[in-house]
């Protein structure tokens, strides 16, 4: 592919064009948002989407059989059809959650509560999020079970060396980020997932960092679990995704109970409905996971080349530029980087930065980014974070670079 | 010595100068640097006034029927926003805080530090300045 052809397939204007939000001022200026790690901005396609739901289909779901059940039914059947092909599922590995926390504690109440036994080995990382570490600290503390942490290089990287060595016969599951919120690490998930199914041992990847810069296929990975969220992925808030390996899902108890999990009740027995109805108890975020996949489908359309070129092109400029801030130190140096740009400055608290930084219309996020772990491993309290999306362009990190400066300035 | 209405108003007056953000900041910043500096020995977790994002460290001490407060912050911002606070409140009858109500914040733009959401500790110091009114009033009382 040449320059001209890239050039055609990706304008950052055109896509600019499709997120209304970007046009709206935030203390009398421009909103420059680089907080996408946290959540993206939806584009119209989704926004339309949400309103036509509300104006045209709303109605439960499954059992009814009027029109307008039977229309959101197939709308929501349609989108998890349409996501478990852009996953390379099976329509039933694929269940609808609240999002990524809720399917990695469905993967331990499930899983972990009724197949794991005491001296039975967790295995996650020194960069999870809090999201997947607290679940398998409860249900190690509640089972016996041993938690485990991978340790990471002073650049981020993940050590294998850490990785295989504490993987053994008694490791049942490792939990691992796909792309680390705070550092924006990509880890060698394909190595982590083969090593560890010749080890025995299952894996759950948590992916909600990554859909958002490229396309995930579960199979070609082969995790038994992958973990995601609609609203890093330019869709609605609320609404998730927990892939799982047929097979496993199948062997796990239902998570929750109540409507839609059933096949029959009776006082003395219920039988559990097939996959996936099995985990999605009660009355769905129906627009949500209707809306879902249009975001999908809208990320999915664009070319993810020129997308992840895009991308490491603000990454480059945003680095290149803070390096001349004296005292400033990049938190996440990692060979393989996503657009996340987090950074310390010696003598500035990172809220004061964020607050300044603000007045200019320009969205970071700043704090221990629920990681509290690794803040602890890097020895610092939080960072502030400027995480970069396909629709950010060069001259907001030349913008945001400036303000940067001046602040800096003013603080010290 | 001014009411708590006039402190008020005087701030409310000096922050009407400002026409942007990034100015009305910069003199909050100023204001913190005036903050009587924290004495070392009360920088202790019993004084932490805890945020998600930056934490204040407030100590009390009570002389002569009225309270005095030393106050310190890791962040600028809400240093200068202590320092305001503490314009207020400082060298006040018991009574005096507890019938005070930090409007102030509100005029000058600056209420969202004072959201329960936006966890820097500003919204927790105010009620722990109240918490501590009311506890020398009850001593006193007794």
């Amino acid at each position: 592919m040449n320059n001209s052809t890239t050039i055609s397939r990706f304008d950052v204007a055109d896509i600019r064009a499709q997120f209304p939000i970007l046009n709206r001022l935030v203390k009398g200026k421009p909103l420059v948002y680089f907080d996408n790690a946290a959540t993206t901005q939806k584009p119209q396609v989704v926004i339309d989407a949400i309103k036509h739901y509300y104006s045209h289909t709303n109605a439960n779901v499954h059992r009814g059989i009027h029109t307008l059940s039977e229309e959101g039914t197939l709308a929501m059947e349609g989108s998890r059809e349409y996501i478990a092909q852009y996953l390379g599922a099976k329509r039933s590995e694929v269940i609808f959650t609240r999002g990524t926390t809720e399917g990695i504690n469905l993967v331990v109440h499930s899983l972990g509560l009724f197949h794991f036994k005491k001296g039975d080995e967790i295995l996650i990382s020194a960069m999870e999020h809090h999201a997947n570490i607290v679940p398998w600290q409860i249900l190690c503390n509640r089972l016996g079970l041993v938690l485990k942490v991978i340790d990471i290089n002073e650049k981020g990287d993940l050590c294998l060396d850490s990785f295989r060595s504490q993987l053994s016969h008694k490791t049942k599951l490792v939990s691992l980020v796909h792309t680390s919120n705070a550092l924006g690490t990509i880890n060698p998930v394909k190595t982590v997932v083969d090593d560890a199914h010749k080890a025995g041992a299952l894996v759950l990847i948590d992916g909600a960092q990554a859909m958002a810069h490229g396309k995930v296929n579960v199979r070609e990975l082969d995790a038994d679990f992958f973990v995601f969220s609609s609203h890093k992925l330019f869709g609605p808030t609320g609404v998730g995704i927990l892939f799982g390996k047929e097979q496993l899902l199948e062997q796990m108890p239902p998570y929750q109970s109540g409507g839609e999990m059933i096949a029959e009740v009776s006082f003395e027995k219920t039988t559990y409905n097939e996959l996936p109805y099995k985990f999605e108890a009660g009355t769905p975020h129906i627009e949500g996971n209707i809306v879902f996949a249009e975001a999908v489908k809208w990320f999915a359309a664009l070319d993810h080349q020129a997308v992840h070129a895009h991308e490491m092109a603000l990454l480059r400029r945003a680095t290149e530029h803070v390096l001349h801030i004296d005292g400033l130190r990049i938190i996440g140096e990692a060979a393989e980087k996503t657009s996340v740009l987090s950074f310390v400055v010696e003598g500035v608290h990172h809220q004061d930065l964020a607050l300044f930084l603000d007045t200019h219309g320009i969205a970071v996020r700043t704090g221990h980014h629920c990681t509290q772990p690794l803040m602890k491993r890097f020895g610092i309290e939080g960072t502030t974070r400027a995480s970069f999306s396909v629709y950010n362009s060069l001259d907001e990190v030349d913008f945001f670079a400036e303000k940067l400066q001046k602040t800096v300035a003013i603080l010290r | 010595m001014n009411t708590p209405t006039e402190i008020q108003n005087a701030i409310v007056e000096e922050f009407s100068f400002f026409e942007d953000w990034t100015q009305k900041y910069e003199y909050i910043i100023e204001c913190g640097k005036e903050l009587e500096d924290l004495d070392p020995q009360y920088k202790t977790e019993e004084n932490k006034v805890r945020g998600c994002q930056s934490h204040v460290w407030l100590h009390a001490s009570y002389r002569n029927g009225k309270l005095h407060f030393t106050a310190a912050s890791e962040a600028m911002i809400v240093k200068g926003l202590v320092a305001l606070l503490l314009r207020l409140y400082n060298d006040r009858t018991p009574d005096e805080i507890l019938a005070t109500q930090p409007d102030f914040i509100e005029a000058i733009g600056m209420k969202a530090h004072l959201s329960p959401t936006r966890s820097n500790g500003l919204a927790s110091m105010v009620k722990h300045i109240k918490a501590y009114a009311l506890a020398y009033k009850s001593k006193s009382l007794a």
